[in-house]
């Protein structure tokens, strides 16, 4: 579009949507009107509009020659048109543009093109690209999903299907999900929180847990200026968090887990960024990832009782990131949910305290990825709220039938007696003492390097060990205009094959840096994969000194 | 009072979707039904989504077993699966990640079917040039709208970001529009030239957006939802000449490209539209195509499956629209969508059955369309355009006064309470046209016609009943 438009209409003089009106009824009847000049339509009906914000400019873009997902430098023609284009870098949604989402960055896009040259036959020092960087364990052909295929399979698979519209996985489900499996979630629940009831209506099935999440945060983020929300986020986070809140130009609100004391969280941390946020935007929620993502660790009850009384004291919602309840392995680590510890806190707050909490079946033993399934429990949500959050959810329509499906069988696992029990029970248990096993031995080859120093790990997928990166390296990168850390990885790509996230995608201390590695490797593959960082390690450090 | 008292204006203003009242009753109604309560009907015939499956319409043996294979590939040993059904299924599962449909997969989409789905559209478009790196799978069109918009409508804006929608169309938009904070300009469809786009009418549009709001893109349906049209190749070029010359970005929503049945009609692509107008408009003129899995022969919804292509967007743009596909699209509706762009071919062994299904499916979906014009128009009170295309039919229904009298009372829109009465009387679940938009003064009910023969007489016989009923109690 070309010329900017100046009138300002102020939205009062809008009418507002009145309700149960269609957006788009017109005044006046009768046909449409023809022939140009003034339309007989009084006035549209639009949704009320906030006020409004300044203008952004309306320069004509540079263009820029990259390809999708390649980070090429680019070549601009310096103040020439913009070839007409409607949709430019200049006039396309600010917020879209601060999205970034490290797990997926700039390093993958670089060792898939590596894995490509590798398919090509150009050599490489390393033989293959080791991808550590995502927790997906179904490509690690780590876990096997047991598929039953006996009389306890088929009764639950009838059962999914009763409650499939025409008894298909291919219908659409109610936007909340499909209502037995939510009654199953309930129930689930209910088991693993010692009693603490869980009603169905409560829980919703989501495309990942990152649906729910990124659907909350659309709900909760509103106002501009000084009272526009704060979210309260651990650093380091799972990056998902970061770019939602940058989308949705929410403030993020910093606080520091900490890494001397194996990134445990703590309450004075917590206060001193809600005080420090509260000049400048209107923290509205809090933020917690337990087990931690990427750092593992596994928070004790004490801290979970303290984190709900600061919630209440200070009126945050909670936001309770469980995805890794079922990957604890540490001695004396035990999962609390955030549900159970607040009702065992008493009336005070379980009826009080505002909680949603994630769960996916991308983790766990079964680690499902590809098939998107997840849910959320909300606690002591307004109906007026909820009925808000289903309106929001309704625009994907459903979540993936067989996401939910799937679901039902993580909530409800093959029973003592059952023909599947066995096989199932042996399967997860080994599963999990191998995943500990390899927690274990991360932990250890990785502290037996001078520069990296890694805390156990108690749970999740990942260890997230300290790196002490050389000067004359921190000085290279600054030059190539990467960060440290980033720099690092990217070598330790190029020259082993090993595809690792920088520290610096999740967040932390400024001046430390870390990489997130996975440990879902079998261990034989593992175990090489450590004694490369090692050596990669010492080389770098040795070749920057 | 709640932490959450104050949330996004932007999803306050989403505007309650009639359809919840009607879910609400149906679900009663439903346990009343199992608890032994006497109606003058057994079941409630659920028509009110573009859900085929739902409907009673039976999933492709083909695409069923692939699904199968991939999901547990045991079931390839021994000789239960035809040969190209355990071909294809290995196929693709050497495209994930360990094998397993469980893994992630890339963000845009496993490379391999996304090639298989620009071969498709090379061909369906006689030629036209598609290029992968342009095409995103997601869990779902509607997910890659939403992710185009976000792109598009600039929530700092002053004035805010308009999209100009067709009235009727269909609410998952008007939705996601609100939710986005973007303006929905309407532009009317011709009931009477059969649901005609014409041109005038998005000029209209446009002048009446003046000083509200910008208008940036254009969202056209084609085949249509709700109502059931097929844009013709003219009508489509000047659209696009019209895009062209108001600087529009042109969002083609083609979901029902595989549901055509009017005599006349022909699906052409927005995408070959604009190639076949020849430069200078097809290299500049902005478009996102979209598509999916969910309609079609093979319906299915459940799975998530869709896909995006983008054609002449600027490639700096480009590189931002990566980052926002970021979440992976479930691999089994990939896997769907893989069978949907590359069905049995004769000679396959799969192909006989393929075959018999999808005429099957087709030839219930004619004779649906006779049957409900036939019905329908035997009404002076109903009127129905004739159907071309998409999953519904979308009839006028003339309500008399008493009626809307009758409506206003009990706080419902006169179409919605018409719908509320036939789920009651007749335990049939329609759409009001009061969700789509329509003329004012104007009534519509909604209601899917992919479903079995026998099920669209028995849905006809009830409405046909009740209708009669209806219009005399309130004569």
């Amino acid at each position: 579009m070309s010329a900017t438009r100046v009138q300002l209409i102020s939205p009062r003089t809008l009418r507002l949507l009145s309700p149960g009106r269609s957006a788009l009824f017109l005044p006046g009847g009768g046909g449409p009107h023809r022939g140009g000049g003034v339309p007989g339509f009084r006035s549209l009906i639009f949704p009320s509009l906030s006020s409004s914000f300044s203008s952004p400019g309306r320069a004509l873009s540079s263009l820029s020659t990259t390809r999708r997902g390649l980070p090429k430098t680019k070549m601009s023609d310096n103040g020439t048109m913009s070839r007409g284009k409607v949709l430019t870098i200049d006039n396309m949604n600010p917020t879209v543009k601060k999205v970034e989402y490290a797990v997926r960055g700039p390093i993958v896009q670089r060792a898939v093109e590596l894995e490509k040259e590798l398919s090509e036959g150009r050599k490489k020092p390393f033989a293959e690209v080791i991808k550590a960087n995502i927790g997906d364990a179904q490509a690690m052909a780590q876990i096997v999903f047991l598929k039953y295929k006996n009389k306890d399979a088929k009764s639950r698979a009838c059962r999914i299907l009763n409650s499939c519209g025409g008894n298909s996985m291919g219908a659409y489900s109610a936007s909340q999900g499909i209502g037995s499996v939510r009654q199953d979630v309930a129930r689930y629940i209910e088991r693993r929180d010692g009693g603490v009831p869980c009603k169905p209506d409560n829980i919703y099935l989501t495309t990942g847990a990152s649906d729910g999440i990124v659907t909350m945060l659309k709900l909760l983020v509103c106002g501009e200026g000084a009272t526009r929300t704060g979210v309260m986020i651990s650093i380091p986070q799972y990056p998902l968090y970061s770019a939602a809140l940058a989308e949705l130009s929410a403030v993020q609100i910093n606080y520091y887990l900490n890494e001397e004391k194996c990134w445990s969280l703590d309450i004075g941390e917590l206060q001193r960024a809600l005080d420090e946020a509260r000049l400048h935007c209107n923290p509205r929620a809090l933020c917690i990832i337990n087990p931690g993502n990427p750092t593992g660790q596994v928070q004790s009850r004490e801290c979970i009782e303290d984190v709900i009384r600061f919630a209440a004291k200070e009126r945050l919602f909670l936001m309770a990131d469980e995805v890794y309840q079922d990957n604890v392995y540490a001695e004396g680590c035990q999962f609390h949910s955030f549900k159970k510890v607040l009702f065992e806190m008493g009336p005070e707050y379980s009826e009080t305290v505002e909680l949603a909490s994630f769960h996916s079946t991308s983790k766990c033993y079964m680690g499902e990825c590809g098939f998107r399934g997840g849910y959320m429990e909300i606690i002591n949500m307004d109906d007026d709220v909820k009925d808000q959050l289903t309106k929001l959810l309704s625009v994907r329509l459903c979540s993936p039938v067989p996401g939910q499906a799937l679901m039902d069988l993580v909530v409800n696992p093959p029973q003592p007696g059952e023909p599947s029990y066995e096989r199932f029970i042996k399967e997860r248990t080994s599963t999990l003492s191998a995943l500990a096993e390899k927690a274990r031995l991360t932990e250890q080859v990785l502290n037996t390097v001078e520069g990296i120093r890694c805390n156990p790990v108690q749970g999740a997928m990942y260890s997230f060990p300290r790196i002490t990166i050389p000067e004359k390296a921190i000085q290279e990168a600054k030059k190539l205009g990467q960060q440290p850390d980033m720099f690092y990885c990217m070598k330790m790509l190029e020259e082993t094959g090993i595809c690792l996230v920088p520290g610096s995608g999740f967040g932390q201390r400024e001046g430390t840096y870390h990489f997130r590695m996975t440990i879902l490797p079998p261990t034989d593959k593992l175990k090489i994969l450590l004694n490369n960082v090692k050596e990669f390690h010492q080389r770098f450090t040795q070749q920057y000194s | 009072m709640s932490v959450l008292q104050e949330i996004s204006s932007n999803v306050r203003n989403i505007k309650q979707m009639e359809y919840f009242v009607l879910f609400r009753r149906t679900n009663q109604i439903k346990e009343e039904l199992r608890q032994g309560v006497r109606k003058s009907y057994r079941e409630v015939i659920d028509v009110s989504w573009g859900d085929p499956h739902r409907a009673g319409v039976k999933p492709l043996s083909f695409v069923r077993q692939v699904l199968a294979a991939c999901l547990y590939p045991q079931l390839m040993d021994g000789d239960k699966l035809m040969v190209d059904v355990k071909q294809r299924a290995q196929r693709l599962l050497e495209t994930c990640a360990g094998g397993s449909v469980g893994s992630y997969s890339d963000t845009a989409g496993i490379p391999q079917i996304i090639q298989s789905v620009s071969e498709y559209i090379l061909r369906r478009d006689g030629g036209v040039p598609c290029h992968p790196e342009n095409i995103y799978i997601t869990p779902g069109s509607q997910w890659a709208l939403t992710n185009i918009l976000k792109v598009l409508v600039n929530s700092e804006a002053s004035p805010r970001t308009g999209v100009l929608i067709p009235v009727p169309c269909h609410s998952t938009t008007i939705v996601s529009l609100t939710a986005l904070g973007a303006v929905a300009v309407p532009y009317y469809l011709s009931e009477e030239r059969g649901w005609a786009l014409e041109v005038e009418m998005l000029q209209q549009a446009l002048d009446s957006a003046k000083g509200v709001c910008n208008p940036v893109a254009l969202y056209i349906i084609n085949p249509g939802n709700p109502a059931d049209y097929v844009q013709s190749r003219k009508c489509i070029q000047e659209v696009i000449h019209f895009a062209a010359e108001k600087k529009l970005f042109l969002l083609a929503d083609e979901v029902y490209q595989d549901c055509v049945y009017g005599k006349e009609s022909e699906f052409v692509s927005y995408k070959r539209a604009l190639a076949e107008i020849g430069a200078p408009l097809s290299d500049t003129v902005e478009l996102a195509s979209f598509h999916t899995a969910s309609k079609g022969l093979m319906g299915e919804c459940g799975l998530r499956a869709g896909y995006v292509e983008l054609v002449n967007l600027d490639p700096a743009v480009m590189k931002y629209i990566d980052n926002l596909f970021s979440n992976s699209c479930p691999v089994l509706g990939q896997v769907a969508l893989d069978v949907m762009v590359n069905p049995p071919q004769p000679g396959d062994p799969s192909y006989p059955l393929y075959l018999k299904e999808t005429q099957h499916i087709r030839a219930s979906l004619a004779e649906n369309v006779r049957r409900v014009e036939e019905v329908i128009n035997s009404f002076p009170s109903f009127s129905c355009q004739s159907l071309e295309g998409g999953a519904f039919a979308f009839p006028r229904v003339f309500l008399p006064p008493k009626a809307i009298e009758k409506a206003k009372e009990a706080g419902l829109q006169p179409d919605t309470f018409y719908c509320m009465r036939l789920l009651e009387e007749a335990g049939l679940l329609f759409s009001p046209g009061t969700e789509y938009g329509q003329m004012e003064g104007t009534y519509h009910i909604r209601f899917c016609i992919m479903t079995p023969t026998d099920t669209m007489e028995e849905i006809l016989k009830r409405l046909s009943t009740f209708h009669k009923q209806f219009m005399r109690e309130f004569a």
